[in-house]
């Protein structure tokens, strides 16, 4: 067979450089083609195997992480997003995906994007998202750039997520000087299904028509994959084209045709274009299938003229699926995408033989195997080498001894500058721009709880939602610091009354051929399979972003973003944060520590950036959680809290002031520092009030437990009193922990 | 009373609205479809719903492509002969564009989305949806929507007022019409008027948010409850 003709330059090695790929990679090509390749099928091989779409420098790691489990229908790998059996015969689709480098050179369609593609991911199996969360990073407000990067990508996720009518229910925001250049952006989607009305993305039956559906084609985004997969630099700017442009009402006419068209049995297999667009959906859909397709690119429905067939294969164009439909359901799919005002044009058909042929104006233009081009086939495999970071050193050297106790006045006076704090403070400024009530299913909006409770109407189940990733604890020891941030998610659920059932992850790291982040990054992955065999939430999938770093900065703080989806039976279990009313009794759960390590009072007060990992033990952090969950079971208490950014003041500050209530603690400090006890975050403790006269009977049932329980005073009307310091009224430090984030974005 | 809700492409709170009047309210609900020409046999005896959400996409102006959809012209028939028309965030704006409502929804003060409770008071009882919310009522309503800031010029505010048009108004927890308790920066603090006839009502806030005890909310039923003028015993 004659080799395909694209009427472009024959490519060089050179040429593969410049695309990103590497010298032994371009060999490799030519070896699995027993050729070597034309232009457009370069370009689709240094799309396909950039670590966005092929995750070659992680996925040896990545294979070691559970992804087994009981409820668990869709593994990680398998399809778009897990999906975890959630019984009354329905399932949960959900994923977390990071778009931090569209993002860093354009805030609002970045992040806007990055929406829409999580949620594509959804859709594109049948699940109706009901609910999005968001897990953010910026940098320093000190930085000049800062600003603008929040309002750009607080609006971005705004805009899209309001105008597709999905809530915006959760999520965290950090900020520090390592994020200057490089934000991250990682949104997470959460879909419910009925089980027996899922899609896979598996292309089948030879002779079935292949279609594409949604938007028509441009140019913007090409070689966004490739982008994701490079340093930001200066010129980064220049790259403005690699962005992708959002379209949220296109999406949800999307999704509703698609659900529209699933329900009356035309999709045989779907998948969304994300990443490398139609040469993405096209090879992992036929090599998922063992099929091959023919494809006609000039019945691609484009938005400019004269787009060449290189561009139309790549170009990473929003609000696209690629479906192939079941025979003699061409005119029903057709009508459905007519009704809804949307393309729906044939391009092509599936074919028996195990090949992507590619044809233009009646020529083929590219002829590749999908086997050679997707992850699990043919794309490389990398075991990169590590060292332990340098900085470890000075991580050593911390010695609490070192740290100067405040006085009384002067733990006054932090407290206030803690709640403050923007990685503490109310992130209100941003979530007010989110519609976080649609479909009528947020039952947190009302009854604030550590983890989002979203209500599956028309059934008593609900969900228990979070992302969680405290990055200075993975700094600090990513191996320890990843599993902190599984548990805390875990916790979180358990705290809203959930079940943890499976987790998903969006992995932010620099640059992976830099030896100490792949050491940060190696760790991190043995700490999340620790802490996820132990809870039994199995990893469903999730997404790769390395190369986040630029020259100024250098690496961003490695980040492990935790998406947890967790299940309430029945949603009268769920359980709030707050303080419920006076002389409720307050309890702790799990034992204090003399620690400061990685506490937002030792890095912003003292200034010391260097310090291990906190206080933390895998096996009590179990234990713990079990007690929480029955305790809420037999209706114990009325308000369960973790101890997490900010330590116990803030922990009870947090409780308090939602209702301007007060405490009145006194509690054994075992000679502990008193900065240690209010602010230390060191792991596994749980607040919980309890009414008087459950008193008797929950203390009976902590008894049986070896979780330590110690109660520690009660609900006041408004005064914080923590070991004879007073703190003053809870509604004073409500003004400043509500407004501040907002200050300061105001601020010039 | 029957219910029909409009579904114009980019609503996204005409679920919510069927699943509150079918699923709490236990009323009949018809579901028009913007390229529809008829009201399935509603009557001016019924009410239709323009739900919240981004129809048309929102583009060039909220609302502004909504009103030349065919429903839209059953619509105002149905309105013009004193048929009940009860626009709701997007509704509101579309009724206002349509000119089934005086005035106009402008982007909001702050130039932001805004996504929060807020408290209303019902101006009087004599309207078809206040009729059972008393003078001392508060009701914590959230709104959602980055274009509420109610706008119209001086004669027609008078209007307003003169005929009892101005039927809800942002206040605070203690039911007083504050500028503080104005999130968006509309005149007069309205969030919700109806027409000179009073069969037609558009408001900013979303009643059907705040209507289940699951949420943890059911102040916006009373505005359901007005309108089936159901006789609810006060506590």
């Amino acid at each position: 067979m004659t080799a395909p003709k694209d009427n472009l330059q024959k490519p060089t090695l050179q040429n593969a450089l410049e695309l990103g790929l590497k010298q032994d990679e371009w060999e490799k090509i030519i070896e699995l083609m027993g050729r070597e390749p034309n232009f457009t099928e370069l370009s689709m091989f240094s799309v396909m195997w950039s670590e966005h779409c092929c995750y070659k420098n992680s996925i040896a790691w990545l294979k070691k992480l559970p992804k087994d489990g009981k409820h668990i229908l869709a593994k990680a790998g398998e399809e778009n997003a897990g999906l975890v059996d959630i019984g009354g015969g329905l399932g949960c689709v959900f994923k977390i995906e990071s778009h931090n480098h569209p993002s860093a050179i354009e805030p609002y369609q970045g992040a806007a994007t990055g929406v829409g593609g999580i949620s594509r991911d959804i859709f594109t199996m049948g699940a109706r998202p009901v609910a999005s969360l968001n897990s953010l990073r910026f940098g320093d407000f000190n930085h000049p750039n800062t600003r603008n990067l929040v309002k750009g990508v607080v609006k971005g996720i705004g805009d899209y997520g309001n105008c597709f009518g999905v809530p915006t229910v959760g999520g965290e925001v950090y900020f520090d000087e390592s994020y200057n250049i490089n934000p991250l952006v990682n949104a997470f989607s959460a879909g419910i299904v009925e089980l027996g009305k899922t899609v896979s993305a598996t292309a089948k039956n030879p002779g079935s028509k292949v279609y594409i559906v949604g938007s028509a084609t441009g140019k913007d985004g090409i070689h966004g994959a490739s982008f994701a997969s490079a340093d930001i630099t200066e010129d980064s700017a220049e790259e403005l084209p690699s962005v992708q442009v959002g379209d949220p009402f296109m999406e949800k006419l999307l999704l509703e045709a698609t659900l529209e068209a699933i329900d009356a049995g035309c999709v045989a297999g779907m998948q969304d274009m994300g990443a490398a667009g139609i040469i993405c959906s096209t090879s992992e859909m036929s090599e998922k299938g063992k099929v091959g397709m023919k494809i006609d690119l000039n019945k691609v429905p484009t938005r400019q003229t004269n787009m060449k067939p290189w561009e139309m294969l790549l170009s990473e164009s929003q609000e696209r699926m690629l479906v192939v439909v079941e025979k003699g359901k061409e005119a029903a799919i057709e009508k459905i995408f007519d009704k809804w005002d949307l393309n729906c044009a044939v391009i092509g058909e599936v074919i028996a033989e195990e090949i992507l042929e590619f044809t233009f104006n009646n020529e083929l233009i590219a002829r590749v195997k999908p086997v050679n081009l997707v992850l699990g086939g043919d794309s490389p495999v990398y075991h990169r080498t590590m060292t332990e970071p340098k900085y470890f050193e000075e991580i050593k050297k911390f010695n609490i001894e070192n740290i100067d106790e405040p006085n009384e006045d002067d733990l006054k006076a932090i407290a206030k500058k803690l709640a403050a704090q923007p990685n503490i403070a109310s992130k209100r400024w941003i979530y007010e721009q989110y519609d976080s009530m649609v479909q009528v299913r947020n039952q947190t909006t009302n009854m604030p709880s550590d983890a989002s409770v979203v209500r599956i109407n028309g059934t008593e189940k609900a969900l228990a939602l979070t992302v969680d990733c405290n990055p200075y604890y993975i700094y600090a020891n990513p191996e320890i610091g990843t599993a902190i941030a599984v548990s805390e998610a875990a916790r979180n659920i358990v705290c809203s009354g959930g079940e943890p059932m499976a987790i998903t992850n969006c992995l932010n790291f620099g640059n992976p051929y830099n030896e100490e982040v792949y050491y940060q990054f190696a760790h991190a992955i043995m700490g999340m399979k620790s802490a996820c065999e132990k809870f039994g939430t199995p990893v469903t999938g999730g997404n790769v972003s390395f190369y986040n770093q630029s020259s100024d900065v250098g690496p961003v703080l490695p980040t492990p973003t935790i998406g947890m989806m967790g299940l309430l039976q029945n949603h009268e279990n769920k359980m709030g944060i707050a303080f419920r009313k006076v002389g409720d009794l307050i309890y702790l759960l799990g034992k204090n520590v003399n620690d400061l390590a990685s506490s937002q009072y030792l890095i912003h007060h003292h200034g010391v950036k260097n310090s291990p990992a906190p206080y933390f033990n895998l096996d009590e952090e179990f234990d713990l959680h079990q007690l929480v969950r029955e305790v809420i079971a037999e209706k114990l208490v009325v308000s369960a809290h973790d101890i997490s950014e900010g330590g116990l003041f803030m922990n009870l500050l947090e409780s308090a002031m939602i209702n301007d209530l007060g405490c009145d603690i006194e509690m054994k400090d075992d000679g502990m520092r008193m900065d240690a006890l209010l602010f230390g975050e060191a792991q596994g403790r749980v607040i919980v009030t309890v009414k008087p006269k459950h008193q008797a009977a929950f203390e009976a049932l902590c008894k049986k437990d070896i979780v330590p329980v110690e109660l520690i005073g009660s609900v006041t009307t408004g005064d914080i009193s923590i070991n004879g310091v007073e703190f003053g009224r809870s509604r004073h430090f409500k003004t400043v922990y509500d407004n501040s984030l907002e200050e300061l974005m105001n601020a010039n | 009373m029957k219910f029909g809700v409009v579904v114009f492409p980019g609503s996204n709170c005409d679920r919510d609205m069927i699943h509150v009047l079918q699923d709490v309210m236990q009323q009949e609900v018809k579901v028009l479809w913007h390229k529809d020409h008829d009201l399935q046999g509603l009557t001016t005896d019924d009410c239709i719903v323009l739900p919240g959400g981004f129809s048309y996409g929102d583009y060039l102006r909220c609302g502004a492509i909504a009103k030349f959809s065919p429903i839209m012209r059953k619509v105002m028939e149905h309105a013009n002969n004193g048929g009940f028309v009860w626009g709701i965030c997007n509704g509101f704006q579309i009724l206002c564009e349509s000119g089934l409502l005086p005035g106009a929804l402008l982007r909001n003060n702050n130039q932001k989305f805004i996504c929060k409770n807020v408290y209303l008071t019902a101006t009087h009882s004599e309207s078809a949806l206040t009729r059972n919310i008393l003078q001392d009522d508060v009701l914590k309503i959230p709104i959602a929507h980055a274009e509420g800031r109610y706008y119209a010029d001086e004669a027609t505010l008078k209007n307003l007022k003169k005929n009892g048009q101005i039927l809800f108004q942002y206040c605070n927890e203690e039911g007083d019409v504050t500028a503080e308790a104005n999130p968006n920066g509309a005149l007069l603090n309205i969030a919700g008027i109806c027409n000179e006839k009073g069969n037609v009502f558009g408001m900013m806030p979303h009643p059907e948010r705040a209507a289940e005890e699951d949420l943890n909310n059911i102040d916006g039923r009373k505005l359901f409850e007005s309108l089936l003028n159901l006789n609810l015993v006060e506590q």
